[in-house]
C-alpha cells in the first residue's frame, strides 16, 4: 500500500535519476559534437600523410602517425613477452595464495596506480639519461611498456583463470606436456581475453601524453630510426593547443584521428580474437 | 590448477625449463616496481639529503631558482581539484548506474553503458583540448580568467565519471536478485528498493570505484595542466588559477637541473605514495565485497 506522501517523493527520485543520466549523456554528446564539428573540416587524405607546416598550424600529421605507431610497436614488443610470461606463471604455475604470487600481484597493483607523469620521470631517468637513449622513440616506447604492463598481466591472468579446469585435466590425461597444453589448449581458449587485454594496453598507450613528453620528445620530423625523437599524436594535440596559437583546428582534427584509431584498434582486436578462437579450437 | 609433475611434464625437456623461465619473467615484472621506486628515490636524493623533508613542507614558497621548494600550495590545489571532481562525479555516476540498472528500458541502458565505455577510452589530452577551447571561454565570460580550479574540477569530473558509473553499475549488478525480489514482495517502492536495499548492498563496490576515481584524478596531468592556469598559489576561491603537483612536473622538467630536478622527482615520489595508498585501499575495499 502506498500512502499519498510517498508518491511525490517517488516521482522526485525518478526524475532525479533520469536527470542525472540525461545530464551525463548531454554533456558528452556536446563534447563529441564539438570534436566532430571542429575537426571534421580539416580531415582529408593529405592531412593524414603530409608533414606538419608552420609548427603544425598547417599541413598534416604524417610523420606524427609514423612516430606514434613506432612508439606503440616498441611498447608492445617489450611488454607482451614479459606480460604474457608473468600472467601464465601467475595463473598456471604459481601455487594458489603462495607468498611469491601474492607479492608479484601486490607489486603489479601498486605499479598500476603509479601516475603516468611519474612513469615519465622514471623513463627519463632510466632510459633517456642512465641508459643514454636520449629523447627517442625507444625511450618513449619502453616507458609506455612499463606503464601498460600491469593492465596486460591483469587481463591475461583473468582470461587464463576463466579456462575450464577440465581442459587442463583432459590435456594431462592425453599425455600432453605442460608446454603443449598451454600452446594448443589453454592459450587459444584464452585468446579473446588476451586480445582484449592487448587492446586495453594499446588504447592506454596511444592515449598517453604525460609519460612521453620527456622520453620520446617533441620532434615532428619523420623519424629515421628508433633512436630519433618522435612526437606522438597525443603529444601533438597537447603541443598544438597549448603552445601554438592558431593550432586549435589541427588539434581538433588530430584528436578525431586519435579517437578513430582507438575505435579501429578496439574493433580489430575483438574481430581477431573471435577468428583465432574459432580456428584453433575447432581444428585441434 | 593441476600438478602432473612426474607423469607428463618429465616427458618434455621444454616443460623442465618452462617453470623457471616464467618465474624469472614474473620476478622481472614485479621488480619493475622496485626499479621505479629506486630511480625516483635516487634522483630525488640530492634534494632530500640537503635539508630533508622540511624543505618541501616549510619553505617560503615554490621558488626553484632560490632553492625554495614548498609543496603545500600545489598539494592543496591537487587535493581541492580531486575532491571537487569526485563531489560532482559521484552523485552523477551513481545516478547513471541506478538509471541503467533500475530505470532505463534495456536498449537505452545498453546504449548508455556503451557511451560510458567510449568515454572511458577518450584520451585525457582530448578532454584538456575541449576544456581549453570550450569550457574555459564560457567560464571566462562569467568569471575571468577562466583557467581556474573550477575548470580543472569540471574536466576531472567528466574524466572520472565513466569510472564511477561503470564500477557502480557492476556493483549494483552483483546485488543478489533475491534481495530485490524480496524488497518488491514487501511492497517497497522502486526508490525505496534502490535506496534501502540495492545501494547499501553495493556500498563497498561503489566506494572502491570512488577510490579508483580519486586516484585517477590525483594522478591526472594533461587535462588539468591545460585548463587550470598553472599559477603556484594556495587555492582561495573556485575561480583562481592553480597549479597541481603533476602539472608542475610536466611544466618544469624540461629545464630543471640539479636540486630543482631532484625536487620534482621528490614530488613525484610523494604523488606515487598518495595514489598507491588510494589504489591499495580500493583493492582492500573490493576484497571485502567478495568475501
Amino acid at each position: 500500500m502506498r500512502s499519498a506522501a510517498t508518491r511525490p517523493a517517488e516521482r522526485l527520485f525518478t526524475v532525479a535519476v533520469w536527470a542525472a543520466a540525461g545530464a551525463v549523456a548531454a554533456v558528452f554528446a556536446w563534447m563529441l559534437a564539438d570534436l566532430v564539428a571542429a575537426g571534421a573540416a580539416r580531415l582529408s587524405w593529405s592531412f593524414l600523410v603530409d608533414a606538419p607546416a608552420s609548427a603544425g598550424r598547417a599541413g598534416g600529421i604524417g610523420p606524427i602517425l609514423v612516430s606514434t605507431l613506432l612508439i606503440l610497436a616498441v611498447a608492445i614488443a617489450a611488454a607482451l613477452p614479459l606480460g604474457l610470461g608473468t600472467a601464465v606463471w601467475l595463473a598456471e604455475f604459481a601455487r594458489r595464495g603462495s607468498r611469491a604470487a601474492r607479492r608479484v600481484r601486490l607489486a603489479l597493483d601498486v605499479l598500476a596506480g603509479v601516475p603516468s607523469i611519474v612513469f615519465g620521470l622514471f623513463g627519463n631517468a632510466l632510459f633517456s639519461v642512465w641508459l643514454g637513449l636520449g629523447f627517442s622513440i625507444l625511450s618513449g616506447g619502453l616507458t609506455l611498456a612499463c606503464m601498460v604492463l600491469p593492465i596486460l598481466i591483469r587481463s591475461t591472468e583473468m582470461g587464463l583463470a576463466a579456462v575450464p579446469e577440465d581442459w587442463r585435466r583432459g590435456a594431462a590425461a592425453l599425455g600432453l606436456s605442460r608446454a603443449a597444453a598451454l600452446w594448443h589448449v589453454i592459450l587459444p581458449a584464452a585468446a579473446p581475453a588476451l586480445s582484449a587485454g592487448l587492446m586495453l594496453g594499446i588504447g592506454r598507450a596511444m592515449a598517453e601524453t604525460a609519460a612521453l613528453i620527456f622520453t620520446s620528445g617533441y620532434v615532428d620530423r619523420l623519424p629515421g630510426s628508433l633512436m630519433d625523437s618522435g612526437r606522438a599524436l597525443a603529444v601533438h594535440i597537447y603541443e598544438l593547443s597549448m603552445n601554438v596559437t592558431g593550432g586549435d583546428a589541427n588539434a581538433y582534427a588530430s584528436a578525431l584521428v586519435l579517437i578513430a584509431l582507438l575505435l579501429v584498434i578496439n574493433g580489430l582486436a575483438a574481430l581477431l580474437a573471435e577468428r583465432w578462437l574459432g580456428r584453433r579450437i575447432v581444428t585441434s | 590448477m593441476i600438478s602432473s609433475a612426474n607423469s607428463s611434464s618429465s616427458r618434455s625437456r621444454v616443460d623442465a625449463a618452462l617453470r623457471p623461465a616464467l618465474f624469472a619473467l614474473a620476478t622481472a615484472s614485479a621488480a619493475l616496481l622496485a626499479l621505479v621506486l629506486l630511480f625516483l628515490a635516487g634522483e630525488s636524493w640530492p634534494a632530500l639529503a640537503e635539508g630533508g623533508w622540511r624543505r618541501f613542507l616549510a619553505s617560503d614558497g615554490w621558488y626553484p631558482a632560490s632553492g625554495d621548494f614548498d609543496l603545500w600550495p600545489m598539494a592543496w590545489a591537487t587535493l581541492a581539484a580531486a575532491t571537487g571532481a569526485l563531489a560532482i562525479a559521484l552523485p552523477l555516476g551513481v545516478g547513471g548506474a541506478i538509471f541503467t540498472r533500475f530505470y532505463a528500458p534495456p536498449p537505452l541502458a545498453a546504449a548508455f553503458r556503451r557511451l560510458l565505455g567510449l568515454l572511458a577510452g577518450i584520451p585525457s589530452v582530448v578532454f584538456g583540448l575541449w576544456g581549453l577551447t570550450v569550457l574555459v571561454p564560457i567560464l571566462a565570460r562569467w568569471q575571468p580568467p577562466g583557467t581556474s580550479l573550477a575548470a580543472a574540477i569540471l574536466i576531472l569530473a567528466l574524466m572520472v565519471l565513466p569510472t564511477v558509473a561503470l564500477t557502480a553499475d557492476s556493483a549494483l549488478a552483483a546485488v543478489p536478485p533475491d534481495w530485490l525480489a524480496g524488497a518488491h514482495a514487501l511492497g517497497l517502492t522502486r526508490s525505496a528498493t534502490v535506496l534501502r536495499v540495492a545501494l547499501p548492498a553495493a556500498r563497498a563496490g561503489i566506494a572502491g570505484g570512488a577510490l579508483l576515481a580519486a586516484a585517477r584524478a590525483l594522478g591526472e596531468t594533461m587535462a588539468v595542466l591545460m585548463v587550470a592556469g598553472n599559477v603556484v598559489q594556495t587555492p582561495t576561491g573556485l575561480f583562481e588559477p592553480v597549479r597541481v603537483l603533476t602539472a608542475n612536473i610536466a611544466l618544469e622538467m624540461a629545464y630543471a637541473a640539479g636540486t630543482h630536478r631532484a625536487a620534482l622527482f621528490a614530488s613525484g615520489l610523494l604523488l606515487t605514495a598518495l595514489v598507491a595508498l588510494l589504489a591499495w585501499s580500493a583493492a582492500r575495499v573490493g576484497e571485502r565485497t567478495n568475501a
